[in-house]
């Protein structure tokens, strides 16, 4: 059984624009909560990856995103389109990108919400002629267009945010954009806060699934949709092989030629294999509180978007 | 010193032995085969510490890649070692039986010294006289801000005999250097490469040796090839095998004496330190 958490010391502190290294994170740090589980520790309760999921992507947050486009050969980009034609977010949602690291997600989101507004803008203008009472109408609710859509990325190693908020000064974008230190386990947030939390290849790192499910429904708002990208099974035998056999022979090798790195990408791949499959994963966000779960599967499987909603 | 692992039912117990001096008898290591799904953090599977067991096509990738990237960034040691790794097997083969039919080299082989901060005596060693072969290897390491510990870890070799033999030629190299006064840029490193290829027959070494030329600018393409390759060359196949020296034995011995001993010759050419940027 999941026990629900006290609501009693709530988060009413939380980042607004950018971080400053090492201040941020203190505060975040008093405001703690105590562990549920008073009689033991995390630690002791399941083997706690974190310090090993920590040094992981502190070695590899370099060069993350080249071994991201190796690794996948460049598929990885079609699958996060996928995530966010899927999302079809409009303007002025508020996205929580967990494990989010160096903001593929997050930058993703930003532009296109941008084209969204831009091709609203087009049509308002086209039909500015004859306002139909859909124009009226939309001239009366102007006042809630006023709400900015951002975007949050949150994410537990430091060095991952250091290099998605150099991306996003090289690209130029910072409006609407925040960098926040925090484990998906125990979110540094308060309830109701964000229309669309996303997590794209970071929960199977969360040593307990269950709990960063939790507080994906803690934080949503009534209405607001989950959406999950991760590896999953494929079924197909021959592809399963094919897939087998280059995870196993050729990532740690690209690791290691490219980030100097074996055992980490060998750590990844394993990680991949160890994940509950699609439908099981399913069965896990339906008893975490989600309606309406459903999956996509990308790429015969490799992939699998999974999608639920908060009511 | 390599850590010997014996497995017992479901426990495993490490013995760890001393540096160095110790004198470690023929104990036959048992390999070990763990589930991949172990933590590696704390023990480790493999024939020594380090050891990465991998599938022969994952040699010939890992040497394609390594070989790749050596080339476009010369100075990522590391995959100049993998690549010595991943395609050394035969001349390693080679290399340990020479030792093993030297005295000296037998000696090695058994003791298995290490060249690393933790087991020379910098201090005492710049201290000893002038051209003694200790106190230039000091002033090499001091001229051009290298340090014995930067040397890679064998990883992929997959016989623990010749992960020693492969880590004895990666530390003595610094050693070929002094021996053979050359610095660590470019030009320096090539020509110590030519000397190798020669002497171990390693297809790194080879690699190394042909492909490097190509980033030189003409004017030290021009010293190579007129002066410094052939002496290295001609140096490499009459000298005596470098590896059956035990250089930590010898840190007192003159070093005209030294190159006398091993018939190498003086370099023709001085070549000046490398100005290197701090790393």
């Amino acid at each position: 059984m999941f026990q629900r958490r006290s609501r009693g010391q709530k988060y009413t502190f939380w980042l607004r624009d950018g971080f400053r290294d090492g201040e941020s994170e203190e505060r975040i740090k008093s405001y703690h909560r105590p562990h549920r589980r008073s009689s033991m520790q995390k630690s002791e309760y399941t083997c706690d990856h974190r310090p090993r999921v920590y040094k992981v992507f502190e070695n590899v947050a370099q060069k993350y995103d080249i071994m991201n486009d190796a690794m996948s050969l460049g598929i990885h980009r079609v699958w996060k389109d996928a995530l966010l034609h899927v999302m079809h977010p409009q303007p002025g949602a508020q996205l929580l990108d967990v494990a989010g690291g160096t903001g593929d997600i997050a930058f993703r989101f930003l532009e296109y919400i941008r084209l969204q507004e831009e091709r609203q803008k087009r049509r308002a203008a086209r039909s500015s002629q004859t306002p139909s009472w859909q124009d009226i109408s939309n001239n009366y609710s102007t006042e809630d267009e006023s709400r900015e859509s951002r975007a949050v990325v949150c994410d537990i190693n430091k060095e991952m945010l250091k290099v998605g908020k150099q991306k996003a000064d090289s690209l130029g974008v910072s409006a609407g954009l925040s960098w926040v230190v925090g484990d998906a386990e125990e979110l540094p947030f308060d309830d109701d806060q964000f229309d669309i939390y996303t997590i794209a290849f970071g929960i199977r790192n969360v040593t307990h699934i269950d709990q960063a499910l939790q507080e994906a429904l803690r934080v949503l708002k009534p209405g607001g949709r989950f959406m999950c990208l991760e590896f999953s099974k494929v079924n197909n035998p021959i592809l399963s092989s094919i897939y087998d056999a280059y995870s196993f022979q050729m990532i740690p090798v690209i690791g290691e030629v490219i980030a100097g790195d074996w055992k980490s990408y060998q750590y990844l791949v394993e990680s991949i294999r160890k994940f509950p499959n699609q439908e099981e994963f399913k069965g896990m966000i339906e008893d975490a509180g989600f309606y309406c779960v459903k999956y996509y599967n990308l790429t015969g499987g490799v992939v699998a978007l999974h999608s639920g909603f908060k009511l | 010193m390599w850590l010997r692992i014996q497995r017992l039912n479901q426990q495993r117990f490490v013995l760890t032995a001393k540096d160095c001096s110790t004198f470690v008898s023929a104990v036959c290591v048992h390999q070990l085969h763990t589930s991949s799904t172990e933590p590696a953090s704390s023990s480790y599977n493999g024939l020594y510490p380090g050891h990465i067991h991998t599938t022969p096509i994952q040699k010939a990738l890992l040497a394609v890649g390594s070989g790749v990237a050596a080339l476009r960034d010369p100075y990522r040691h590391d995959m100049v070692a993998v690549l010595g790794e991943a395609t050394g097997h035969f001349a390693l083969i080679n290399l340990r039986d020479r030792m093993r039919n030297d005295p000296e080299g037998y000696t090695i082989l058994t003791e298995r010294p290490r060249i690393r901060l933790s087991t020379i005596d910098v201090a005492k060693m710049a201290s000893l006289p002038e051209g003694s072969f200790g106190r230039e290897y000091v002033r090499f390491l001091e001229d051009n801000h290298v340090t014995p510990d930067s040397r890679a870890d064998v990883k992929f070799v997959d016989d623990e005999e010749l992960a020693y033999v492969m880590l004895r030629y990666r530390e003595v190299h610094d050693l070929m250097h002094t021996l053979l006064g050359m610095p660590t840029n470019m030009l320096g490193e090539v020509a110590v490469k030519w000397f190798e290829a020669a002497q171990t027959g390693l297809p790194m070494c080879a690699f190394g040796a042909a492909l490097g030329p190509l980033r030189l600018n003409a004017r030290r393409l021009q010293t190579l090839v007129t002066s410094l390759g052939p002496w290295a060359l001609r140096n490499g196949l009459r000298a005596r095998f470098v590896l059956n020296i035990f250089y930590e034995r010898r840190w007192e011995q003159s070093l005209e004496d030294l190159r006398q001993e091993l018939n190498i010759e003086p370099p023709p050419v001085i070549l000046s330190a490398a100005k290197k940027m701090s790393t």
